[in-house]
């Protein structure tokens, strides 16, 4: 390769056909355009006339000078040019491209997998096998080389796991390499343990080329919550100037979707590489939060989920016994505030409102019987999944609840009257509490020596009561016992919740049982020993960009391992559920610390923006065909070729490419022009030939009608498809209904009901009237309910003696069309429409009615031909006449009632308003 | 005696391709609005132009006796005299004229043809005999003229250039030259000198192209007369416009001085512009020409 600057060129030789350009251009100049042949009358004066210059035939320079270029920009493109070549010396022997792999390459791996893919290109030009292993995915052992294509095919399928390489096994696939070769090492920036060790190794096999990318690498330590705040601790690998990340909290909102519920910013001071930002919320958001992050960083690292550590229970404390004033250490509820206050939020009030603020936990303290509502309410609640812890007292001891048979609150029968041990008045010593068993949800807390009860309720010995019993005294008495409801249970304390029974109130190990029962939050989280035997099942999972997914099949994990474990290939970030509580496993730990990857010197290292090597060829030919269109068009115009109408008819044809006239809109333009230019009547296209014919010409007569006797001056009828046409230009609408008529679209009764509703009329015309009555059982009839049924068509009436349709033009009592039927019906009367005194109608609906419903065949009867005459007989003789005339004047009173609304009825106010003018 | 059903067919062929040639040289006489052409002196006429006393000589049936019944004197009605002038057309035919520089304008030849017909018909109109130089078509009257005329005027000349013909001029008849008069100039000349010399006066129009006019032309061309007999090669047309022009202002100048000598009128015309006032020229030049 021969490189000019930036550029190589992969075929230096043929840059010497560049010389031959200055004979090119003297060929060009030399041969002068080709002429055109033109007929010309003129001709007969051009006889004679010599050119003045015979240099002017010649080719213009510029047109000379774009050729040129063409056939430069020609010959320089095929000898392959190439921006940014990468003069290096081809590597030899098997490339290992080791990827960290870790959630610190997550912030930019499409370009790390870009640079990747650079690698793999040269590799492949170069010949050379080549094997890509990610720290956090190793290969069982040794390098699996391949071709360098094989491998740029797989590289969309490599993702970066949410982990850090574990070094035991990094240690373990180190030692198995073997061979020469050369590593590229994609690295993300952030030191782990074992990479000092894996570049030795890797140095000893060959030489080591470093890709680091220059984007700096930030974490989140997961929440701590104290005091009311949140403090969250954002991490970066290398201390800089003071920069500032924001950081947000994530959760749900009440309508269930997730969002950012706050935001709160975080200042790296100059030097430092953590930062801290406090964050204070009220509770109801602070239970929302499900993680922080932050903010556009896409890295696992950078997101911390949380769990029950940061929300707070809600505790409702029910005492049965009003409190004595002054005695506020013998209140039953004393120790349990004192005790729940620092860790949950406390709700006081009568049980039927705590009920429906939905607690987690209803303490009931000394609580003996409650009304039947309420304890239903509250079974419902503990079946739900709440918590019913309640304490024994005298009243529980002295009630009859749970004592013939199990009360559904209560975990166990209850023996009357309980008893007294260690007192002034009874026998023994008081009772101390016996280890806790294995079973039980309290094993592993000590019991302390001055734990003392003196008094319990006693459960009747049962067939289940070992098995409910959670806690128990040296004799064998249970103290604790718990009962499973529905998704929730009941755990009653057998002594009471002050210090009046017992001594366990007053002693750490009331909190730490609370605790275990998860009344209260623990503040820490717990230890492995606490977590032995319990299996946790993922809820969610990280993945290395910081997206939180669905877990899914994944299997559960053993508590002991998720107490104090780094995630793994085995046990992703994420969410882990319980058996009462959930555990976030985070990739940053609450101790862990940023570290940059530090590199010898002797270790080249590269940032990813590195220029790769860029064809040109391409782009050159490209420009050279560009040229010679250039040209083609250049000539042309010289010639004289283009020139005239041409040049405008080629626009004309670029434009009515570029701007495809619809057809269909155009109709459409003109149909709106017609029908809004003047007033128009127009009627439904049934689709029935002859019923459409007699429908256009009873409008073509209707508006003839019209225009003589009214100043309503329409312009030809117009047919209106409902499908497609625009219905809102139209006042009115005739529709005659045959019994075949298709039902139009569900977009054609939107339209349709807009229609109606924006002041439009329908005419519905049956045409059966002579032989059937107006709803009966005529198949345009039936038709008519169907088509209607959709419609959004008010309550209807026989039109009454008073409606405005009888006075709009003429004074009408009939509204005959081809067929007398007195059977049309319109929009009914507000039933409250009374008669005035003294006026002549009753102040009816205000406004059209928006469908007349007849079957009078109206058209027929107005139907007139070309010539003007009318196309159907009516009735007999003269009658008939005057039925045809009573037909046009309804039409008249009609189209008269559709534009002028209820301007007759208003008609009737009129002396009044002349009263209240004065005159 | 022809065959009567091709003889039809003939008609109609013939039928077919004038009307709409003399549909629209009707079209455009329609607009001119003639107004009275007498001769402004008594003579043979119908129309009335004055009543004078009855001298000696004069017939007693030329008395007009209505008029001498209200005086004593007797009184002469006299007549407007009203002699039909002849009026001849040279259309040139030649292939020069079918030339047209644009599509959307007509050939000269279609131009000329229809401004002939259309003076042809305003002259019928005022009585006036219409017909072709030369021997093919003598100066009648009537619409049998008209279409004789038309169809006369729908051949085509195989010339590149045409040459005006001044036979059959009846002296003292007016006429019409429409030509782009590209030729050579000295056939014109000479009919001309003719006409004149036999006191023919009359109208020259010359019918010219908007391309033969501006010259567009630009780069190597060869130029070829219409009907191929003539070509000169450019390798520069552009260069040839101002040349061009000055040769076209000079011929039209020549043609102008020669109008004036003969008492003739000139003008010229471009098929880009509308026909109409060429029309009305036409007609008030040979209104002049009287």
């Amino acid at each position: 390769m021969w490189t000019l600057g930036p550029i190589g060129f992969t075929a230096p030789l043929l840059l010497w056909a560049l010389v031959a350009l200055p004979a090119l251009w003297l060929i060009l100049r030399a041969v002068p355009p080709a002429p055109i042949r033109r007929r010309f009358p003129g001709v007969a004066l051009l006889l004679g006339l010599t050119d003045d210059d015979t240099q002017t035939d010649r080719t213009p320079w510029w047109l000379l000078l774009l050729r040129m270029l063409a056939v430069a920009a020609l010959i320089v493109g095929f000898a392959g040019p190439v921006l940014n070549p990468d003069a290096r010396e081809p590597g030899r022997g098997p490339l290992l491209v080791f990827i960290d792999g870790t959630w610190a390459d997550a912030r930019d791996w499409a370009r790390r997998m870009d640079r990747v893919g650079a690698a793999l290109d040269e590799a492949a030009r170069d010949g050379r096998p080549v094997a890509v292993v990610q720290a956090t995915d190793l290969p069982e052992a040794g390098l699996p080389f391949q071709a360098a294509e094989a491998w740029a095919a797989r590289l969309a399928g490599l993702d970066p796991a949410p982990w850090a390489p574990d070094p035991q096994r990094l240690a373990d696939w180190a030692t198995g390499l073997d061979g020469g070769f050369d590593t590229f090492w994609m690295s993300g920036g952030m030191e782990y343990a074992g990479r000092q060790e894996l570049l030795s190794t890797f140095e000893a096999s060959g030489d080591v080329r470093v890709f680091e990318s220059a984007r700096p690498l930030v974490a989140l330590r997961p929440a701590e919550f104290a005091d009311g705040a949140i403090t969250l601790t954002a991490l970066r690998a290398r201390a800089g100037a003071e920069t500032q990340v924001t950081l947000a909290a994530t959760g749900r909102d009440p309508a269930g979707v997730e969002r950012v519920l706050a935001r709160v910013p975080a200042t790296f001071e100059a030097g430092a590489t953590t930062a801290e930002a406090a964050l204070v919320l009220p509770p109801e958001l602070r239970n929302r939060i499900s993680r922080f992050a932050v903010e556009g960083v896409r890295a696992a690292g950078a997101v911390t989920l949380t769990d029950d550590s940061l929300k707070r229970r809600e505790v409702a404390l029910i005492a049965g016994r009003d409190n004595r004033e002054g005695l506020e250490l013998l209140s039953p509820l004393h120790y349990l505030e004192k005790a729940l206050a620092p860790t949950a939020d406390l709700v006081e009030g009568p049980l039927s409102d705590v009920i429906l603020a939905n607690p987690d936990v209803i303490v009931l303290a000394d609580v003996a019987t409650l009304a039947p509502a309420e304890a239903g309410d509250l079974q419902t609640w503990v079946e739900e999944g709440g918590l019913l812890l309640r304490f024994a007292g005298a009243r529980l001891a002295a009630s009859d609840v749970s004592r013939a048979e199990e009360d559904a609150l209560m975990p166990v029968r209850l023996r009357a009257g309980g008893r007294t041990v260690g007192g002034a008045m009874s026998w023994g010593e008081p009772k101390r509490l016996r280890p806790f068993a294995e079973t039980s949800p309290f094993f592993g807390l000590s019991v302390p020596d001055d734990v003392r009860v003196t008094a319990q309720v006693m459960a009747q010995p049962d067939p289940a009561l070992a098995e409910r019993s959670i806690a128990a005294l040296t004799d064998g008495t249970p103290l604790v016992t718990r009962k499973r409801m529905g998704k929730g249970q009941v755990v009653l304390f057998h002594v009471t919740a002050n210090a009046e029974w017992s001594t366990l109130p007053l002693s750490g190990l009331f909190v730490q049982m609370l605790e275990r029962l998860a009344v209260s939050t623990r503040p820490a989280r717990p230890a492995a020993a606490e977590l032995e035997g319990t299996t946790w099942v993922p809820e969610a999972v990280l993945d290395a960009f910081g997206t939180v997914r669905e877990a899914g099949t994944l299997p559960g994990v053993a508590g002991e391992t998720l107490a104090d474990a780094r995630p793994g290939p085995g046990l992703p970030p994420g969410l882990y559920a319980g058996e009462d509580r959930r555990l976030a496993l985070n990739v940053i730990g609450p101790e862990a610390a940023l570290a940059p990857a530090t590199w010898p010197a002797r270790i080249p290292v590269e940032g990813l923006s590195v220029a790769r090597e860029t064809l040109l060829k391409g782009w050159l030919l490209a420009g050279a065909l560009a040229l010679l269109a250039v040209d083609i068009l250049a000539s042309l115009w010289l010639s004289g070729r283009l020139r005239g109408a041409r040049p405008a008819a080629v626009a004309a044809v670029l434009l009515a490419l570029a701007l495809p006239v619809d057809a269909q809109a155009q109709a459409d333009d003109e149909m709106a022009l017609r029908a809004t230019s003047e007033v128009v009547l127009a009627h439904v296209v049934t689709g029935d030939a002859q019923v459409d014919r007699i429908a256009q010409a009873g409008l073509r007569g209707l508006s003839q009608k019209l225009f003589q006797r009214t100043s309503i001056e329409p312009a030809a009828p117009i047919s209106v498809d409902l499908e497609t046409d625009e219905l809102s230009f139209f006042p009115f609408l005739y529709w005659p209904v045959t019994a075949t008529q298709p039902l139009p679209s569900s977009e054609a009764y939107a339209k349709l009901n807009r229609y109606l509703r924006t002041g439009g009329m329908i005419l519905f015309d049956t045409r059966d009237a002579n032989v059937a009555g107006f709803g009966g059982g005529s198949p345009e009839g039936r038709r008519l309910q169907q088509l209607a049924r959709p419609l959004d068509i008010p309550p209807l009436e026989p039109v009454p003696d008073d409606h405005v349709l009888t006075r709009t033009f003429y004074l009408l009592q009939d509204f005959p069309g081809r067929h007398n039927s007195r059977d049309v019906w319109v929009e009914a009367a507000p039933p409250d429409a009374a008669r005035a005194e003294g006026m002549p109608f009753r102040d009816l609906n205000d406004g059209v009615t928006p469908v007349v419903v007849g079957g009078n065949d109206w058209a027929a009867a107005w139907a007139v031909d070309d010539r003007g005459a009318a196309m159907f007989p009516v009735g007999r003789g003269y009658a008939g006449e005057r039925q045809r005339e009573i037909a046009v004047r309804f039409g008249v009173n009609l189209i008269m009632h559709v534009l002028t609304g209820n301007y007759k009825s208003d008609q009737v106010h009129v002396p009044a308003l002349l009263d209240r003018l004065g005159q | 005696m022809s065959d009567p059903a091709t003889l039809r067919a003939r008609a109609e062929g013939l039928a077919e391709a004038l009307p709409p040639l003399l549909a629209e040289a009707e079209h455009l006489a329609q607009a001119v609005l003639l107004g009275e052409h007498g001769r402004r002196r008594a003579g043979v006429g119908d129309e009335f132009w004055q009543y004078r006393p009855a001298h000696a000589g004069d017939e007693a049936r030329m008395i007009d006796w209505r008029r001498s019944a209200r005086s004593d004197a007797h009184f002469v009605r006299e007549k407007e005299w009203q002699a039909a002038q002849s009026v001849l057309l040279w259309v040139d035919d030649a292939a020069s004229m079918g030339f047209s520089g644009e599509r959307n304008h007509p050939t000269k030849a279609e131009r000329a043809r229809v401004l002939a017909l259309a003076v042809a018909v305003l002259l019928m109109r005022g009585g006036e005999r219409v017909g072709l130089t030369g021997a093919e078509l003598p100066p009648r009257r009537g619409p049998l003229q008209l279409l004789r005329l038309a169809e006369a005027l729908g051949a085509d000349g195989a010339a590149d250039y045409g040459t005006p013909d001044a036979t059959g001029m009846p002296p003292h008849a007016r006429a019409v030259f429409l030509s782009d008069f590209l030729g050579d100039l000295a056939p014109v000349e000479a009919a001309l000198t003719e006409a004149a010399d036999r006191g023919v006066k009359g109208a020259m129009l010359q019918i010219l192209d908007p391309a033969e006019e501006a010259f567009p032309f630009d780069g190597r061309t060869i130029f070829e007369s219409m009907a191929g007999t003539l070509s000169h090669e450019t390798l520069k047309a552009g260069d040839l416009r101002a040349r061009y022009l000055d040769r076209l202002a000079e011929r039209k100048q020549r043609l102008s001085d020669l109008a004036r000598v003969t008492g003739w009128h000139y003008s010229t015309h471009h098929t880009g512009e509308g026909a109409q006032g060429a029309l009305l020229w036409l007609y008030r030049a040979l209104e002049r020409a009287q």
